[in-house]
């Protein structure tokens, strides 16, 4: 057996909207092969995996908690990847947004007041901003690989955290605890609607970012020349766009993002640094804006799925013995979908060497771009 | 002396997954396939490897079990990029997180077992020879078998007929495709190689490296393994050499903790990792050099046309 492509005369609208559902539909046939593999009834591991956790209201603000980082995560890498930029390291970008968004609270705890948060997020998304230029220097000046050299970052910002909470930046009172003072409360990002749940202004801020890069990236020149310098850097070029300050442009925006996302988890979900402050957000939200097919506003309602992915791994593990590994196993099998369902809006696929392939394929070739029309 | 030869033999054992996992790397890239999933492929080789030798109590099972099962991940990626001209990088991206993700779930019931060794060669008389003998005939078989396979894929590249045209179907595939060559057959091979590579790489790492079970205790080796390849700007013996520089690297920073260097133990956990970036920067400095030695055609999805 063989899989051909055909090439479409134009990219399928039909298709271009629908794959991202087959490919859900495609991870939920994987997932009940994978439930009934472990000795589990998919239809109620289903249920436990994807309905019980948002059944309620204020599992709905726990599903806003996760979906916050992931999507403004992913809108940042959502204009970087339609540039045709690599940016990997989110997670790291995450974390250092985390740490210098952390400065006030840890190292001026007696500074308080309604300046305190503005200043937090503020050095949070310069800080990201900052991890995000290293990348963005080195591919511009040295042309060094950023999918290598991001990526190398995230695990240097994992360790420079540990030894923050562990050495410089540890509470003395924490009995050896490996973290940071609790943030004072003008240092705690607000609840949304403190009687229904726990959900922060941190997904107010995911849809504001999602809803201003959508407004640029299909309103604004800057988004144009984002997509043109993607599509046909030699295009962009002749048009006079520079492909240097667009690396740093979609690294800047994509650091102080994901810069934003870490302090909102940490002075929003945690209220301090901990060694660990992420469930890999940063690699997460790379499936997210796949997801979400570049689209800002797709992108939102995929961080809402792929919250729902963390949300279902945690209760199946306390329902049903399972790692909560199986979220990570969603993930990377949805990816996988979304990416080869992308196919479908280029190419028809044809299976050759199966019983069921007509023999005139030649006729079967011219009639297909007609068919698509008719469509 | 003797622990110069120790630390000589910590470097070999270091060095030997990422020159195992690179070489496989560089044959892949050759063919211009870029595929960015090394690491899932090596985490699923340590978990297969782990798993097949700690059930079976044989290290030998365990060794082939993590080859098959990083060969059979990579078909996976094989199927994606090149039966359906998905975005590579993207598409190696999402091996690497599958991988990471499966291996933990697959792994969660070996965490703290006893793992299974594979021995170290010992000759009779001539193993025990001071320095040359543990050096030489004393290691564990991975490292003959990384040696050997280095020496082949030089061989193999640079004086076969069929090494000539996967080096030629990375620098053009359309050529390459006008020419009759079966551009997809050879691209399949040569990620499956890969694949097999990355497991045998992981195998390593659960059954001479370390022989248990952790969770991600691939530890960015098979991203280190990608920097090597550009290192090496895809020559098989640079690729050897410069597994060995961060062999040391890793090496020299465990036994700068351990001797209690008055530096935090997280800025020396983050040299390898620190030194992968430098070395990048320094060899992609040269953008004529670089231009010259990467395949033309990496990394471009390929759709034959008929």
């Amino acid at each position: 057996m063989r899989i051909e492509l055909i090439k479409r005369p134009q990219r399928s609208a039909l298709f271009s909207v629908l794959s991202p559902f087959i490919a859900f539909v495609l991870t939920m046939i994987a997932g009940a092969v994978l439930f009934a593999l472990l000795g589990v009834n998919p239809f109620s591991a289903f249920e436990i995996y994807f309905v019980e956790p948002v059944s309620q209201v204020w599992q709905l603000h726990e599903l806003a908690i996760k979906a916050a980082p992931l999507i403004l995560i992913a809108v940042g890498l959502s204009v970087c990847y339609r540039a045709n930029i690599w940016n990997i390291g989110a997670e790291g970008q995450f974390i250092f947004g985390a740490i210098f968004g952390s400065i006030i609270p840890v190292l001026f705890p007696g500074f308080e007041g309604p300046l305190v948060l503005p200043l937090m997020l503020l050095l949070a998304m310069f800080g990201g901003a900052l991890y995000a230029s290293i990348p963005a220097l080195l591919k511009t000046r040295f042309s060094t690989n950023e999918i290598l050299t991001s990526l190398m970052l995230v695990y240097v910002a994992q360790l420079f955290l540990d030894w923050m909470v562990r050495g410089p930046w540890r509470d003395p009172q924490s009995h050896g605890f490996p973290q940071t003072i609790q943030f004072g409360d003008s240092a705690v990002l607000p609840e949304l609607m403190p009687d229904a749940g726990r959900a922060n202004w941190g997904f107010v801020f995911a849809l504001v970012a999602a809803v201003l890069v959508w407004l640029m990236m299909s309103r604004m020149l800057k988004g144009f020349e984002v997509r043109v310098l993607g599509s046909s850097p030699r295009a962009g070029r002749f048009a006079g766009f520079g492909f240097s300050r667009m690396v740093f442009f979609a690294f800047l925006l994509s650091g102080a993002l994901a810069g934003l996302a870490g302090i909102s988890e940490v002075s929003g979900a945690i209220g301090q640094l901990q060694p660990v402050i992420s469930p890999g957000y940063g690699f997460t939200a790379i499936i997210v804006a796949f997801l979400g097919r570049l689209n800002p506003l797709g992108i939102v309602a995929a961080g809402l799925v792929l919250a729902l992915t963390y949300l279902g791994g945690e209760a199946v593990q306390s329902a049903l013995g399972i790692s909560d590994k199986v979220a990570r196993v969603f993930q990377g099998m949805l990816l996988f979908f979304v990416l080869g369902c992308d196919t479908l809006i280029h190419y028809r696929i044809r299976l050759v060497g199966l019983a069921l392939t007509k023999p005139n394929g030649a006729a079967d070739l011219e009639a297909a771009p007609k068919l698509e029309e008719a469509r | 002396m003797d622990i110069t030869v120790n630390i000589l033999l910590t470097i070999a054992t270091a060095a030997t997954p990422l020159l195992i996992a690179a070489i496989g790397e560089l044959v892949v890239e050759r063919s211009g396939v870029l595929n960015l999933g090394v690491e899932g492929m090596m985490i699923m080789g340590a978990v297969g490897g782990f798993g097949a030798g700690y059930l079976t109590g044989s290290p030998w099972i365990g060794l082939l079990a993590a080859i098959i099962v990083g060969a059979l991940f990579s078909l996976l990626f094989a199927v994606m990029t090149l039966s359906l001209a998905t975005n590579q990088v993207a598409t190696g991206l999402s091996l690497t997180l599958l991988g990471l993700g499966l291996s933990g779930m697959i792994g969660t019931s070996f965490v703290g077992q006893p793992g299974v060794r594979l021995p170290n060669l010992d000759i009779p008389g001539i193993s025990s020879i001071p320095v040359v003998g543990r050096l030489i005939f004393g290691q564990d078989p991975v490292f003959y078998i990384s040696i050997a396979l280095t020496a082949a894929v030089m061989w193999f590249l640079f004086k076969t007929r069929t090494g000539l045209t996967l080096r030629s179907i990375g620098d053009s595939h359309t050529s390459a495709h006008a020419l009759g060559i079966k551009v997809i057959r050879y691209r399949y091979l040569s990620v499956i190689f890969g694949g097999a590579c990355a497991g045998l790489a992981g195998g390593h790492l659960s059954l001479v490296y370390t022989p248990q079970w952790v969770e991600n205790m691939s530890a960015g080796r098979g991203w280190i393994a990608l920097a090597l390849v550009v290192f090496a700007s895809w020559r098989p013996w640079r690729v050897l050499a410069g597994a060995y520089i961060f062999g040391a690297v890793w090496i020299g920073q465990l036994h700068a903790q351990a001797f209690g260097i008055p530096v935090p133990s997280q800025f020396l956990s983050s040299l390898p990792y620190l030194a992968t970036i430098v070395v990048l920067v320094l060899i992609s400095r040269n953008k004529r050099l670089t231009m010259m030695n990467t395949p033309a055609s990496l990394g471009q999805p390929f759709v034959p046309d008929r």
